[in-house]
């Protein structure tokens, strides 16, 4: 067969397959962005930016956009920020003389840490939602266990004060360890030759964190961050399990879980594309925003 | 990293014998102590949940209500064999199984052949190939969810599990041309070329001679796409409502949605045990090589 037809095949052919169910989608979704289209109709009218203007004016998904932003603001930070603390723990605990040693005895942790990440997320939120439970959960029943009888059936996922919180604890305990061995495997292929120069030079263990570990796994903590900051802006699979109609007073609804309501619930398809195309615009923005925080800090240290 | 012990410098040797048979100073056990504690703590929190549902599997939904903290009264396999057929567990694993099983070996075969093309046979374009790939990887499935439901609909495949597998090969083979891109990129031009001049043709070069040597990035891409189609929630509960073709995330989902009374939550403990067993299961015979591969694939 020819090199042609051999490209044709093996390219060309998922290719299509590949536009066909997801570019122009991708694609629809912002003509259909424009319209008044409410699906089940053959017809629809291009109203411009109505949907747009009509979105501004939405408290509901304004509301939504605000609880993304901060899911996004928190949850990559402080997963990389305990994922790299223990990660570091398991590389560097070990002995200071002599070369650099990792934590004698340590697969155990590593091992058990990674445990979330084979489970799906909807049975995550499943199983914290009843961990939570203000009667028959496991944390109120230790707390009162304790002699904390104020927590007798709080509830954790029904306080406004409290929902978020919870529900940010959960996607990032879904997170930790993935990251940790992923950080791990970055530590450890840092040539060691650095560790020692540095212990040379007199530098404690935080120093060395510091000085050494942290600049040569920037590029991992971005690729994390970027894929922790689209997990953010989503959300859907674990707020679906821990509040599925957006939390006391609206507190942890998702825009993605505005926009599966607007879409199949009430069957307003154009709306529903504008959320989509907001949703993908701030995707966006966050990607560019690591960026060019990595970019700008790393000219600095220079 | 830190093998085998550094040989002794010339400053030790002439240090005071005192010190010779202490290889940890206090600092260093502290810090090693302080280590150990954290580390412990984070591995609590992460297994105590894990078995706290493993135990109310047991609990009948009564026992449940009584207290969250006592263990279960008998040892029955009630709630498991309840969670299995009442709620149904059994027929969405199967599906799972079929649609997930489906999905991956087919988009690995689609992903690897085209990433194999893309990188060794460029062509005017190719650029903009690989970059409509990467658009695909950029935007949030919610972007396309909505004309996506309709594209399945015209031709016939919304609430199928066919339409369901279509739709995770789909989505999942942009990050798998991305991930194996600069597996192939990075194998010597020489040996496809030495094995043409022996004779194989396109397909056994690639089959016989490439896929071998890109074997640690295909099983890392393998191992991603598997825990992403095991996971995918949205695809399924926008696109397969038919509950006859629930996959098992659906069925799970189910038990959230059902808030409350409707719900016998010892057949949901038992239900989260059976979904989670299996692959916890292979993930701890596998745990090395598992995570050796993960850690080499993204890292490269």
């Amino acid at each position: 067969m020819s090199r042609r037809g051999f490209v044709l095949i093996t390219l060309g052919l998922p290719f299509v397959f590949y536009a066909v169910f997801v570019l122009w989608p991708f694609a629809q979704a912002f003509i259909y962005s424009l319209t008044n289209w409410s699906g089940f109709s053959d017809t629809f009218d291009f109203v411009g930016i109505s949907n747009y203007e009509a979105l501004l004016n939405d408290d509901t998904f304004l509301q939504a956009v605000r609880n993304n932003l901060l899911l996004a603001m928190v949850v990559p930070f402080v997963t990389i920020a305990l994922a790299l603390a223990l990660a570091t723990l398991v590389t560097v605990g070990g002995s200071s003389t002599g070369a650099v040693r990792g934590l004698g005895r340590s697969s155990f942790y590593r091992i058990v840490s990674f445990f979330p990440y084979t489970i799906p997320a909807i049975v995550i939120g499943l199983i914290w939602s009843q961990m939570f439970d203000p009667s028959s959960g496991l944390v109120n029943g230790l707390l009162t266990g304790i002699g904390l009888d104020q927590f007798t059936s709080f509830a954790w996922l029904g306080e406004v004060s409290t929902a978020m919180p919870v529900s940010m604890f959960v996607i990032i305990w879904g997170f930790v360890g993935f990251y940790m061995v992923l950080f791990i495997a970055a530590i450890k292929g840092i040539p060691s030759e650095l560790y020692d120069a540095a212990r040379v030079d007199g530098a404690g263990r935080f120093r060395m964190t510091m000085m050494v570990t942290l600049p040569m796994v920037r590029d991992t903590i971005q690729t994390a961050y970027i894929y922790l900051g689209i997990l953010a802006l989503d959300a859907f699979v674990y707020m679906a399990a821990l509040n599925a109609s957006g939390g006391p007073q609206n507190s942890t609804l998702t825009m993605t879980q505005d926009l599966f309501n607007t879409a199949f619930k009430k069957g307003q398809f154009g709306l529903a594309s504008a959320m989509g195309v907001v949703l993908a615009v701030l995707t966006l923005l966050f990607a560019a925003v690591v960026f060019l925080v990595n970019r700008l800090t790393k000219g600095k240290d220079r | 990293m830190g093998v085998a012990n550094p040989p002794r410098t010339a400053s030790d040797a002439k240090a005071p014998k005192e010190q010779e048979p202490s290889p940890a100073p206090r600092g260093d056990r502290a810090v090693t102590a302080v280590s150990h504690i954290v580390l412990a703590i984070w591995s609590i929190i992460v297994i105590l949940p894990l078995v706290w549902v493993f135990l109310s599997s047991w609990k009948t939904t009564g026992e449940i209500f009584k207290s969250p903290l006592a263990l279960p009264q008998h040892w029955s396999f009630d709630n498991y064999i309840g969670a299995w057929t009442d709620s149904h567990i059994g027929r969405y694993m199967l599906n799972s199984v079929i649609v997930v099983t489906s999905a991956l070996v087919i988009v690995m075969i689609l992903g690897s052949a085209a990433a194999y093309s893309l990188a060794r046979y460029p062509f005017p374009g190719s650029g903009v190939v690989y970059y409509f790939i990467l658009a695909g990887l950029t935007f949030p499935i919610f972007l396309a969810i909505v004309p996506l439901f309709f594209v399945l609909k015209n031709v016939g495949l919304l609430n199928t599990l066919p339409g369901l597998i279509a739709t995770y090969v789909a989505f999942a083979f942009p990050f798998t041309v991305f991930f194996l891109y600069p597996f192939f990129r990075a194998l010597p031009q020489e040996i496809a070329e030495a094995a043409e001049l022996d004779g194989a043709g396109e397909w056994r070069t690639f089959a016989q001679v490439m896929v071998p040597m890109a074997r640690p990035g295909i099983v890392a891409i393998a191992i991603f796409n598997f825990l992403g189609l095991w996971n995918q929630f949205l695809l399924p509960i926008a696109l397969n409502t038919n509950e006859d073709n629930y996959v098992l995330s659906q069925g799970m989902a189910r038990f959230a949605s059902q808030a409350g009374y409707a719900v016998d939550f010892g057949q949901l403990f038992a239900a989260v045990v059976i979904t989670i067993v299996p692959v916890l299961a292979v993930y701890i015979f596998s745990q090395r090589q598992l995570q050796g591969s993960l850690s080499q694939g993204t890292l490269k």
